[in-house]
């Protein structure tokens, strides 16, 4: 299967806080992996350090075929459209509509685009994510759900080939974290992209990944299937599924 | 003292990484310039945002400091007998050195900390980072608009000021004795040369692009945290503020070379 994503023994530290000691990670074409771990512990890094938000100190990232860390600033550009980032927080531009929002990207790199083409694919796209009421509205009037379900529209409107969500259900309810997830499947099957899922909430992580990863002490473990990791006796992943 | 030492050399550091990643950062900058791909529309936004705040502000201060200028310096003409000096001392005054460096200085405090504490918002809440990740240049967007911006409505804050100075001038005179205001125009620009208002001319150019700068550099390295904000806003206008005092230093310098004046 090809590989969409290949990181090989991956450091990061800041200062003497070994943060990264050594990552190992293929995603294939069409998977969802799910990284779990406590707070604090690095996954944000990881997937930071993949898109080169933050530079990593050592180590091999290879998105697409091209290694992320041999690219000039206008291939990494160029490398950054073909994958998409779901920020914690949604990172909506907060001074532009709901439609700016999504239509700033697409403006900015896809200039072949028309006036038309652009609104009937910012309004597909609101529609896929239930959110077509709200295009006229500004972020700050948002829930945090809504403003999620932006973020991920905005995403998705640059059609990338692989996303990396961080955090997608942190600070939802139950409810609405739950619909985040189905969400997120729904798309990744709609769009046909792969995946990597940073998460604390072992509920998402069950409904969106194929793969489970753990983040301890600067390493990956498992690797497994939802269902095998449940049944697995080891103290470190059972806490998980209490 | 070894304490001291470590500490001091640390500052020292810190101070020379920072004028390192400055002068990396105004390269990147200025390349976005040229590169594209060139964004008129907000070009022009910051342009009227940065023109339509700043100039009530900059009319008057200009028109005080014009009146203010004139009024204490009236009396020692007077002793000298030379009144009629009066306007063309004080439009050389404004427009070589004080109407540059005071509408300068007002637009670090005014347009540079409100870039350094907008980028720094966007910074916290990620924003920049979005765009960086979708591949849409927030270099270019955001931070060359805005300096381009500066750079063109710094000098015509300026000449704003100027006018407004004079204006303020000539009221201070007309307080005292009537004067026709051709008479007065007259005696203003007779003092006036060429010279003076290039290098003043271009010496905005230069505070104007390091106004939105510094501004953007504090702003883009805003740390984690909404206290940071504050921080680069607040670090934005001192670090304008000192640029702007070396910047006029050295053209003092090079004028005073070129011109002998």
């Amino acid at each position: 299967m090809d590989k969409v994503i290949t990181v090989k023994n991956l450091k990061k530290s800041f200062g003497e806080n070994h943060v990264l000691k050594g990552i190992d990670l293929e995603l294939s074409k069409g998977d969802n992996l799910a990284i779990l771990g406590r707070s604090g512990i690095g996954k944000s890094v990881l997937t930071k350090c993949i898109i080169r938000l933050i530079e990593a100190d050592s180590g091999m990232v290879s998105v697409l075929g091209k290694d992320m860390y041999q690219l000039d600033d206008d291939n990494l550009d160029e490398m950054r459209r073909r994958m998409g980032y779901l920020f914690q927080g949604g990172a909506l531009y907060d001074s532009m509509s709901v439609r700016k929002n999504l239509e700033f990207p697409v403006r900015r790199t896809q200039v072949s685009r028309k006036k038309g083409e652009l609104k009937d694919k910012v309004e597909e796209v609101l529609q896929n994510v239930g959110l077509i009421d709200a295009i006229d509205e500004m972020p700050a009037d948002l829930s945090g759900g809504m403003k999620k379900r932006v973020a991920l529209a905005r995403t998705l409107i640059l059609e990338p080939e692989v996303i990396l969500y961080d955090e997608p259900t942190t600070g939802l309810d139950p409810v609405t974290s739950g619909e985040i997830s189905d969400l997120i499947v729904r798309l990744n099957e709609q769009y046909h992209t792969s995946s990597i899922i940073i998460t604390h909430d072992m509920k998402c992580a069950r409904i969106t990944a194929d793969k489970i990863f753990l983040l301890h002490n600067g390493r990956l473990l498992y690797g497994d299937t939802f269902e095998n990791l449940s049944k697995n006796k080891d103290e470190l992943i059972k806490q998980y599924f209490v | 003292m070894r304490k001291i030492k470590l500490k001091i050399s640390q500052s020292l550091k810190d101070f020379f990484e920072e004028i390192g990643d400055m002068v990396i950062f105004t390269g990147r900058v200025i390349r976005q310039f040229f590169k594209g791909p060139f964004e008129h529309r907000e070009l022009l936004k910051q342009a009227y945002y940065i023109g339509n705040k700043t100039f009530p502000l900059v009319a008057i201060t200009g028109f005080i400091m014009g009146l203010v200028l004139t009024l204490q310096s009236r009396p020692m003409l007077v002793n000298f007998g030379a009144k009629s000096l009066l306007p063309g001392m004080i439009a050389i005054s404004i427009i070589r050195e004080i109407g540059p460096v005071i509408t300068a200085l007002l637009c670090a405090g005014k347009i540079s900390s409100g870039i350094g504490a907008e980028l720094g918002a966007m910074k916290v809440t990620e924003q920049l980072d979005a765009m960086d990740v979708s591949g849409t240049k927030p270099l270019n967007f955001v931070v060359a608009s805005r300096v381009l911006a500066t750079t063109i409505l710094v000098p015509i804050l300026v000449f704003w000021a100027d006018a407004m100075g004079l204006l303020g001038s000539y009221v201070a005179v007309i307080m005292r004795e009537p004067m026709p205001v051709e008479l007065y125009i007259s005696l203003a620009f007779d003092a006036l040369n060429f010279e003076d208002f290039i290098p003043s001319t271009i010496k905005t150019v230069f505070f104007g692009f390091f106004i939105g700068l510094i501004g953007s550099y504090k702003g883009y390295n805003t740390n984690a945290g909404t206290e940071s904000v504050g921080l680069s806003a607040n670090s934005a206008v001192v670090t304008a503020s000192l640029v702007i005092f070396i910047i006029d230093l050295i053209a003092v310098q090079i004028t005073d070379l070129i011109y002998g004046i």
